[in-house]
């Protein structure tokens, strides 16, 4: 369930420049840096366009700051397009904010109301320790990856295209888990802090292919051990990280992790 | 020096997924266990002959009844102990929550709630246990001794008169009362937990999902509806 918000301003359809200005106050988790405390901190933006994506108001709030003398809020980006998976900001209470299959960096203004007030929050889990105020660690993530995000392949020359057949729809399920950009956000959805969508996500993206058969089984075995080790916690169905999931990935890949670890038992891959 | 790793049976039971594959199987043991209960209780429509005759047979196969009872009370102790220390885990795992704790979008009260109905249940099989099996006189409100309940056989045997301590039993408000709370949060419990399972076990994909969310909700009611028919009846005055 999402709770809708009556937009600020035109709706998008509006022409450019037909708009009303609006302004929102942020209410801002601010930390110096890791393992030391941190409080919120409240501001008021300047005038937005509300067709301005959510980032570019927080640059603006941020040219802001640095024009006082303070100092910027800390946050993670990178492509600014939904495809890196760097942004990640828990925007009132929700990662990544209103709108189902949205990066942070996807949000616009346009989407809260003119003078609400919108909370600002890192990725809370205990495997994403905050670096600076919006800015967490994520490499927990990066060590499930090494565990076995891989596959093996014969080195050599290339191979013809098409010399392995696949099924239209094993190719279509591969490809749409193949679509998580690591962003963490369902970790941090989850109340459970459990980063079960995205190692499944992994694990069906290699495993469900032709080319991932080999280590099918010890990488869902693998990835899951070390997902435990991170200190992420166990998944219990709830469905938040699915709700939180910029790529939508389903809820059906924590299914088939769960199947393939019991069958890496089965197998000896364990 | 590396510690020598547990052998992969030892080391899957103690993993996060191993856990609540435990916690699943178990679940449906118990599940398929409320369902033969619930049968076994609605011999209460047929009369007191079929019932009484059920209840005896099954307190007179002490062979089949203790391992069965063993059985049942081994796979309670795995649930619970998969749940438990999942949950404080689970905890660990996010020390900090958000601003003014918001409801995740995408969660239900039944999931939500899973840790707390599941307490709720284990103390009420207690109460359960002792009101019908062992048949305490302390809390069955009626201030009646249930192990007096006999009924005489023809050829001069005597077995229990489960019947009329039904009928007793459910005559009492407060019986009634913490009997359907109990069988409603049971309920509340399982409608989460019989699709949750199957997640678990690795068989919830998109075709299933809706399919078993529903069967789990319908499955639920079933068993809340039968079970909440027996002091029904007797309120109704079937049963006397
Ligand atoms: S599964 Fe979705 S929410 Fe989780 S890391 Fe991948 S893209 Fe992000
Ligand atoms: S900045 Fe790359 S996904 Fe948002």
């Amino acid at each position: 369930m999402i709770r809708r918000k009556k937009r600020g301003g035109r709706d998008a359809g509006t022409p450019l420049g037909l708009f009303r200005l609006m302004k929102v106050r942020l209410k801002v988790w601010r930390q110096e840096g890791p393992n030391k405390p941190g409080r919120f901190e409240t501001y008021e933006t300047p005038e937005l366009n509300p067709n301005m994506s959510f980032l570019e108001m927080l640059d603006a709030v941020n040219e802001e700051l640095i024009r006082q003398g303070k100092e910027p809020i800390a946050f993670a980006h990178d492509c600014r397009e939904g495809i890196c998976g760097t942004c990640g900001i828990t925007i009132n209470g929700q990662p990544h904010g209103p709108g189902k299959g949205s990066a942070t960096c996807q949000i616009y203004m346009r989407k809260f109301r003119d003078g609400e007030t919108i909370t600002l929050e890192p990725f809370r889990a205990k495997a994403f320790p905050v670096i600076k105020d919006l800015i967490v660690d994520r490499s927990a993530l990066d060590r499930i990856i090494l565990r076995g995000g891989f596959i093996s392949v014969r080195a050599g020359s290339a191979p013809d295209a098409n010399t392995i057949p696949i099924p239209k729809r094993t190719a279509d399920l591969a490809m749409e888990a193949a679509q998580c950009i690591g962003c963490g956000a369902c970790a941090a959805a989850c109340p459970n802090a459990s980063a079960m969508l995205f190692v499944g996500a992994k694990a069906s993206h290699l495993g469900l292919l032709p080319q991932g058969q080999p280590e099918r089984f010890s990488r869902a075995a693998a990835m899951a051990e070390q997902m435990e080790e991170e200190g992420f916690g166990a998944c219990r169905a709830y469905g938040a990280c699915e709700e939180a999931c910029p790529k939508e990935i389903k809820l059906e890949v924590i299914s088939r992790l769960n199947r393939d670890f019991t069958l890496a038992l089965l197998k000896g891959e364990l | 020096m590396q510690a020598r790793r547990a052998t992969p049976i030892v080391r899957y039971a103690f993993s996060a997924i191993g856990r609540k594959v435990i916690m699943a199987v178990t679940g449906l043991a118990l599940t398929l266990f409320l369902l033969l209960h619930m049968l076994g209780n609605l011999q209460l429509f047929v009369g007191s002959e079929s019932i009484n005759r059920y209840a005896h047979f099954l307190h007179s196969n002490l062979e089949l009844l203790w391992p069965a009872r063993i059985f049942l009370l081994l796979c309670l102790c795995l649930h619970i102990w998969s749940a438990v220390s999942l949950a404080l885990e689970n905890k660990r795992a996010r020390p900090v929550g958000y601003e003014g704790n918001p409801v995740p979008p995408g969660t239900t009260l039944a999931a939500r709630t899973m840790m707390y109905t599941g307490l709720a249940i284990a103390a009420f099989v207690i109460y359960h246990l002792l009101h019908f099996t062992v048949r305490a006189p302390a809390v069955n409100f009626a201030g009646q001794d249930f192990h007096a309940l006999k009924e005489a056989l023809p050829w001069g045997e005597e077995r229990a008169d489960v019947y009329r301590m039904v009928a007793l039993g459910f005559h009492q408000p407060v019986a009634v009362l913490i009997y359907l709370a109990g069988v409603g949060l049971l309920c509340f419990h399982l409608s989460h937990g019989l699709s949750a399972m199957f997640q678990s076990l690795g068989v919830r994909d998109r075709n299933w999902r809706g399919r078993l969310d529903r069967y789990a909700v319908w499955f639920s009611w079933l068993l809340f509806l039968g079970y909440a028919a027996v002091p029904a009846a007797v309120i109704s005055g079937w049963v006397k």
